[in-house]
């Protein structure tokens, strides 16, 4: 692989990197609440189609995004109702909620298969992206990656420097004291649950319009899941998330690239790269810790809040 | 701990989406002239409506596809010919599309076979097998299976020469581009692919002997995302016309977002790529299906493995993008012209492997078995059939 190849696949990397990131970080800041959410292809997936079908029948991607969010958040409100209220195990809710969502979106979006929506046009930053080497990676892109651009540092500030981040962590970490404090656990979980959701609809969206400009059942091809292993890599942390997300990225534009450039690696060998590097990549941050890991998890991830009395 | 219980579970459930994307099965039929509720949905129906020949009733003429017919892909592709020959007098047509290969291909077809239909079209690889259990059952129906190669007394097994089209595909892409590289993003190394990347890359070194073409591999049919970053990875090594095996437009978009050309794939692509799409190699079912059912009615039809190509119209070239100058025009249809005649054929030797080994012999044309189980790359094909 020649060294001229090297920026444009780290800039490949960021952009196919993107729409796991941020599924990565809603499904982190769902977590973080306390609720684990395993509906994010579901979710993803839905958000994808209501980002294209809005996109498509108004004209605006932005309105298309925020449809996106929208149709996420409320699909994952699904997984609120019965794991807040109706005390339901989070782990089967969250892959029903999987297996609802790739369903309804095929049946709704079936109609739609190849055909156009407007979408993101990628565009230079101003003065940013004339920085060499940086500019051609980081700021050749669109909008969204941009956004998710701001969004781990944004994250660091809100869960560490702001009171409602602190709640929510509460919420997350010892529901019964954030009761104590005054606060209501299950109210903070339900934001964590929708603000998540709006964040994994971004994700979804990112396919549809910006990634691509067209529809297709099972567009998100596993992504959702690839997050939910990214936030354990992350140690709910949102840097580390925005790490794993490129590294996942990189890694699938690498073996593209490197089939291109014309090796004798077998394809299968090389397809499996990616996947195999998610497992070894959970399995090295498991073995890390032991501690580590689990004390990194919130305390009360999966666990419901029981009604006290 | 619970890292580890996540992990574990993340493991089980990795392969989770691949059976949630099976989809839905979706029937259409038409009002059928008699009051029974005549839905083609695979599960709907568990009792076996009797088979019914009575005179004066439609004949009834099933379709089976692999995909959605929305995705102006090879099931479209098929559908165009349906709804012609829904047209036909005395014909009544019904189809079901994305059907998984295996059991589910099955229930089906025999539910088809139950209704009493007189021929079934099957246009999926993997619905063979399935479709030569059933037609042993059901003697008196046609049964028809699109890209295999099993035949039976009542079964026809049919393909096109899709590889006639890519020929000439690839001779517009030699002639359009200016550094010699093509990029080829394919779908899954079979010699159906193969054979396409081959015809293909002859084509264009028939025009420009150095021409080489860059192969890379998605293993799959269907992801737009996917394919266009392939289609980016080749431009990226400096490919500057790309050409696909996959059913999705993705690298059309990449061709186009670079200011660069392309070939498209099953359908004039053109509205996905204005200013980049040269020509496609196209399918064209309409006048193989027409002539098979007309003659399945009259009772003379010859159950037998057909591959019909440029002369018989099943495939054929999109209409050529205005990027394309008169004399490149000019040239293709002329080689078009000697392979509709039968002057010229693909494949004619010497034809050399990726080491060099000639694979066919000097003036000699290789035998349709051998394209059919071609799993090697001619010279000038950068790339791995693994």
């Amino acid at each position: 692989m020649e060294a001229a190849l090297i920026v444009p696949l780290l800039a490949a990397a960021v952009q196919s990197g993107t729409p796991i990131l941020f599924a990565t970080l809603g499904e982190m800041f769902t977590e973080r609440a306390g609720v684990l959410n395993l509906g994010v292809e579901g979710m993803m997936v839905v958000g994808a189609l209501a980002a294209f079908l809005t996109a498509q029948a108004t004209g605006s991607p932005w309105l298309g995004l925020l449809a996106a969010g929208c149709a996420a958040a409320l699909v994952g409100g699904l997984h609120g109702v019965v794991c807040l209220h109706f005390l339901g195990n989070q782990t089967v809710s969250g892959l029903a909620l999987t297996i609802f969502g790739v369903g309804l979106a095929n049946y709704l979006g079936t109609p739609f298969i190849g055909q156009r929506a407007p979408g993101f046009e990628p565009f230079d930053v101003p003065v940013l992206s004339a920085i060499p080497l940086l500019g051609d990676i980081l700021f050749r892109h669109d909008a969204l990656v941009y956004l998710s651009f701001l969004l781990p540092p944004l994250f660091w500030l809100f869960w560490h420097r702001t009171r409602p981040g602190l709640a929510l962590t509460a919420a997350g970490e010892y529901p019964r004291a954030a009761s104590a404090a005054g606060l209501n656990p299950v109210a903070l979980r339900w934001a964590g649950i929708l603000a998540g959701g709006f964040l994994v609809g971004l994700g979804g969206a990112y396919l549809s319009l910006a990634y691509t400009h067209l529809w297709t059942n099972g567009m998100t091809a596993g992504r959702g899941w690839i997050a939910v292993a990214l936030v354990i890599f992350a140690f709910w942390r949102p840097g580390r998330a925005m790490f794993g997300a490129y590294l996942f990225g990189g890694v699938m534009a690498f073996q593209l690239r490197l089939q291109a450039s014309g090796t004798d690696v077998p394809s299968s060998f090389l397809l499996m790269l990616p996947y195999a590097l998610t497992v070894l990549a959970l399995v090295l941050s498991a073995l890390r810790g032991r501690g580590a890991s689990s004390s990194a998890a919130p305390a009360a991830l999966g666990v419901n809040i029981e009604p006290e009395g | 701990m619970r890292g580890f219980r996540l992990i574990a579970l993340l493991l089980c459930l990795a392969a989770l989406p691949l059976l949630a994307a099976c989809g839905e099965d979706k029937a259409e039929n038409k009002p059928a002239p008699q009051a029974a509720p005549a839905q083609a949905e695979p599960a709907a129906e568990p009792q076996a409506a009797p088979a019914q020949g009575a005179q004066g009733e439609d004949a009834k003429i099933g379709f089976i596809y692999v995909s959605p017919t929305g995705d102006a892909g090879w099931s479209y592709s098929h559908d165009v010919a349906r709804k012609v020959i829904e047209e036909m007098p005395g014909v009544t047509t019904s189809f079901v599309e994305s059907v998984p290969e295996g059991p589910d291909a099955e229930r089906v077809i025999l539910n088809m076979a139950r209704k009493g239909f007189k021929a079934i079209f099957a246009t999926s690889y993997g619905y063979m097998d399935s479709m030569e259990k059933v037609a042993k059952e059901f003697p008196e129906i046609a049964f028809m299976h699109c890209s295999g190669y099993k035949t039976g007394p009542n079964m026809t097994a049919y393909f096109g020469r899709m590889y006639e089209a890519r020929y000439l595909s690839g001779m517009v892409a030699g002639a359009m581009s200016k550094t010699g590289k093509l990029g080829y993003a394919a779908a899954f190394p079979i010699p159906e692919v193969i054979r396409g990347i081959n015809a293909f890359a002859l084509g264009a070194q028939a025009v420009n002997p150095a021409a080489e073409v860059r192969v890379v591999w998605t293993k799959t049919w269907y992801d737009p995302a996917k394919e266009k970053e392939a289609a980016k990875s080749l431009l990226d090594v400096g490919c500057d016309v790309i050409a696909q095996h996959q059913d999705s437009p993705g690298p059309q978009e990449a061709a186009q977002e670079r200011g660069v050309y392309s070939i498209g794939y099953h359908t004039d692509m053109t509205a996905f790529a204005p200013k980049a799409h040269l020509t496609a190699p196209i399918w064209n079912w309409t006048p193989f299906y027409k002539d098979a059912v007309e003659k399945i009615l009259a009772g003379t039809w010859q159950h037998q493995a057909l591959w019909p190509g440029l002369a018989e119209g099943t495939v054929d070239l999109a209409p050529f993008g205005e990027m394309v100058p008169q004399d490149v025009r000019d040239m293709v249809l002329a080689k078009k012209q000697e392979i509709v005649d039968g002057k010229y054929k693909v494949f004619t030797g010497p034809v050399f492997d990726q080491a060099g080994k000639q694979m066919v012999p000097d003036e000699q044309v290789a035998e349709d078995k051998d394209l059919l189980g071609m799993t090697w790359f001619v010279k000038g094909v950068v790339g791995t059939t693994e």
